[in-house]
């Protein structure tokens, strides 16, 4: 299944996994260890993070690490960019309007 | 164009907002009708190579402005809009939503909110955006890009049948 991203970011606990695991790789249990939360909540997170692709697994001995994917996030903040875009266009637009209202005043 | 003017663009996604500030080298009773007057917001509010028109406008609570954005190719995506609050030269609300050429609203929209302000000749506004959902923030944007993207390519295609001859 495929998943919007935003979902992925809209939850508070997930948003902290993220913060936590840009630092550095973790073990599931070592995720939970910094949530008042259940071990199966955060391996919820955790694959629903995974499927949205924000965040790879790999296997270490008997242990598996989750770490960011770094160039998903990137595809979020060329989103935002695309729509400030939009913003500055329309206001670029609008100072135009104004100096005509201005010199109409006149 | 004033380049010193203020321009502040945020998107809260945990609270599902975009904040949005912007300065403007003209008087608050100018900016407030460029916001307010369809005549003038069609004006400004399509980015290029986009259009507006408004089909009709009643500026007062309740009242609703029914407009429509054009593509290049002369593609209508209809909305309407419905003023919740009203506070001259002051503030301003509105309920934001899609709608087909029939004026059906397509439910969930968004809440606008615009406060103005004026200091030295400048005046500023104050835009949030609050989105119930996400994934229409994510088809506003498409439908802008696909805007973007048609002209770019007639552009191409021109600029390709210009380089034949």
């Amino acid at each position: 299944m495929r998943r919007d991203i935003f979902q992925a970011i809209a939850d508070p606990t997930r948003r902290a996994i993220i913060a936590l695991i840009a630092l550095q790789s973790m073990t599931p249990n070592a995720i939970a260890d910094n949530f008042h939360t259940t071990r199966q909540s955060v391996s919820k997170h955790l694959r629903i993070l995974t499927e949205c692709q924000l965040v790879k697994q790999e296997q270490q001995g008997r242990e598996i690490y989750y770490s960011l994917e770094i160039e998903k996030m990137k595809e979020i903040d060329k989103w935002i960019e695309q729509f400030r875009k939009i913003w500055e266009t329309r206001f670029n637009q609008l100072d135009n309007v104004l100096s005509t209202m201005k010199k109409q005043k006149k | 164009m004033n380049n010193s003017l203020l321009f502040d663009f945020t998107v809260d996604k945990a609270a599902k907002t975009v904040y949005i500030t912007r300065e403007f080298d003209a008087e608050l009773s100018l900016v407030w009708d460029a916001f307010t007057k369809a005549e003038l917001i069609d004006q400004w509010i399509a980015p290029k190579p986009m259009t507006a028109k408004t089909k009709y406008q009643d500026f007062k609570v309740g009242g609703k402005r029914f407009y429509a954005m054009i593509s290049p190719e002369g593609q209508e995506r209809w909305a309407i809009q419905e003023y919740t609050s009203i506070t001259p030269k002051t503030n301003f609300k509105m309920y934001n939503a899609f709608a087909d050429a029939a004026e059906n609203p397509e439910l969930p929209g968004s809440e606008w909110d615009h406060t103005f302000s004026e200091q030295n000749a400048t005046t500023k506004v104050n835009i949030t955006i609050y989105n119930e959902s996400l994934e229409r923030l994510e088809r506003i944007l498409d439908g802008f890009t696909q805007g973007m993207k048609m002209s770019l390519a007639n552009l191409e295609n021109l600029l390709a049948t210009l380089s034949k001859k």
